[in-house]
């Protein structure tokens, strides 16, 4: 594609069916806990 | 009339279900398509066109022409190459979950609990929404025995759930670090018994840390947040001793030890910042500088008439800056001098799947936290309100109907965030807040929203950058 450079390709929507098994951490949003908020539940490294 | 709301709300549907968010930040064309999470980078000519789409993903042919400034091929090709993404559903995709939404919202299992170790605390913060540690009620430490219960609680609560957290709080949590060792020992028993698996955090403002503390934490907890605020001045500040004096000199040698012992790893070095501080990049970027590479700083929480929170009027001043610390970042992590920054961490593999993403923190759901009495609240945030109290460790959870309305919460439930095209990555904000300034966890803060979208925005930025 000449004019558009996709980032990220569908990925949401991928195995919904299999979404909500839970064993994920929770996540405070805000406060004083910073675990996990804008969609990642690991720390990335380099 | 019913008619006319029905076709308003069809209208409403449509637009909601084929959402895209457009952004320029930098000069770059970002392009979000929300219920994918398909992310792309446009060139002029290609977000112009974009604009010349209505809200459901059809070209309105009367705007193509009034953009006279491009040649009719170089549109047509990027009219192509918009449609060709419509077709692999990376743009204006159809929203695919609404039917999955009641298995999703099904009432869920405890699955997190927050200890408040000690209701005392050995700092003076100005901003502190815990009352220096009282939680409007008295000084007092969680004893073993109700640290036990609690972790019984947690076991007896969570079904055929496995992963379990516990987070040590406070208050302060170092000022009852015995009590805290003896329930790690008793939860290690525990998950033998019951194959379940603990992850321990702890949140400390580091004064009372030692070696043998650090130590310990570093053996056994998952991760640990240690409080910072930035600059000396920015600190010293607001995080005061009991004796008026500032804790940054304190704090700073050691936290760094700490850092440096988890091999700068599952740690973060964690400040607030306020509308004293509106600069807070500068304070981001000096811990960046002492060498810290987990790094997260954020604004104030449910500061509500305390002089510090974040008014309208800043938004612009923090959204900048917020700009201007994405700018540097990228130029950092290039050139050897990486560091994360909390808030634009963004997996956009991976990441949690979309039924975590519509219900955000799980306050008064799956995670509680529990006081030094042993009583239950939807979160840290609510402790010490009479009108959150969710029962008891011993008695369980009560019939306080302020639980039906966490499990109802969710994106998709309240209506600002239905319509917001930040909803899979915010989750829906922050209960606390939201029941602070608008008096309902459904209505969420705008402050905070405005915020939350422009951290979305940088996040993404980033990424774009850091594929270049
Ligand atoms: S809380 Fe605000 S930013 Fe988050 S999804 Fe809801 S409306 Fe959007
Ligand atoms: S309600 Fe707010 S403070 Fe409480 S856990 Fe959720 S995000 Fe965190």
């Amino acid at each position: 594609m000449k004019h558009i450079k996709t980032i990220n390709k569908s990925t949401l929507n991928k195995d919904i069916k299999k979404a909500g098994c839970g064993e994920c951490q929770t996540s405070c949003q805000s406060a004083c806990k910073t675990s996990c908020t804008v969609a990642n539940q690991e720390c990335e490294r380099k | 009339m019913a008619a006319a709301i029905l076709v308003l709300q069809f209208m409403l549907k449509q637009q909601v279900n084929f959402m895209i968010h457009s952004f320029k930040i930098h000069g770059t064309n970002m392009v979000l398509d929300v219920m994918s999470g398909a992310v792309h980078q446009f060139d002029d000519i290609a977000y112009d066109v974009l604009g010349c789409y209505e809200r459901n993903g059809v070209l309105n042919n009367d705007k193509i022409k009034n953009l006279s400034q491009y040649k009719e091929a170089e549109i047509n090709e990027a009219i192509e190459e918009i449609e060709y993404l419509k077709k692999k559903n990376m743009l204006f995709t159809e929203d695919p979950y609404t039917e999955m939404l009641p298995a999703w919202t099904k009432q869920t299992v405890v699955k997190a609990l927050c200890l408040h170790i000690a209701h005392d605390c050995n700092l003076r913060c100005s901003y502190c929404f815990a009352g220096t540690g009282e939680y409007m009620g008295r000084r007092s430490l969680m004893s073993l025995e109700v640290g036990k219960r609690a972790i019984d609680f947690l076991i007896e609560n969570s079904g055929n759930r496995r992963n379990l957290e516990v987070d040590f709080f406070g208050g302060e949590p170092l000022m009852n670090f015995e009590v805290v060792k003896r329930i790690v020992e008793y939860a290690r028993v525990r998950e033998n018994k019951t194959g379940k698996n603990f992850r321990f955090t702890i949140t400390t403002n580091v004064m009372l840390l030692d070696e043998d503390k650090q130590n310990y934490i570093n053996e056994n907890m998952h991760n640990v947040v240690l409080s910072l605020d930035g600059r000396k001045e920015v600190n010293d500040a607001v995080r005061k001793r009991i004796d008026g004096t500032g804790s940054y000199d304190r704090i700073l040698p050691l936290a760094k030890k700490m850092a440096e012992e988890r091999g700068e790893q599952q740690y973060y070095i964690r400040g607030t910042f306020t509308r004293k501080n509106l600069d807070f990049g500068a304070d981001v970027l000096h811990m960046a500088d002492l060498g810290f590479e987990q790094i997260s700083v954020e604004p104030v929480v449910a500061a509500k008439d305390s002089g510090l929170d974040i008014r309208e009027e800043d938004l612009d001043t923090v959204c900048n800056e917020y700009e201007r610390l994405a700018k540097e970042y990228v130029e950092r992590r290039k050139n050897g001098q990486w560091f994360n920054f909390f808030h634009f961490m963004i997996d956009l593999e991976g990441g949690p799947c979309i039924a975590k993403r519509m219900r955000g923190c799980g306050s008064g759901t799956e995670y509680l936290a529990v006081t030094p009495e042993g009583e239950l609240y939807p979160c840290h945030q609510f402790v010490g309100h009479e009108e959150f109290l969710l029962g008891n460790i011993y008695d369980g959870l009560n019939q306080n109907t302020v639980r039906e309305a966490f499990r109802e919460t969710n994106v998709y439930t309240k209506p600002r965030c239905s319509s917001c095209w930040a909803k899979f990555y915010c989750s829906g904000g922050c209960a606390a807040n939201a029941w602070k300034f608008n008096n309902d966890i459904r209505i969420p803060y705008e402050i905070e929203c405005e915020l939350e979208k422009k951290r979305v925005e940088c996040a993404l930025w980033i990424k774009a950058q850091e594929s270049n």
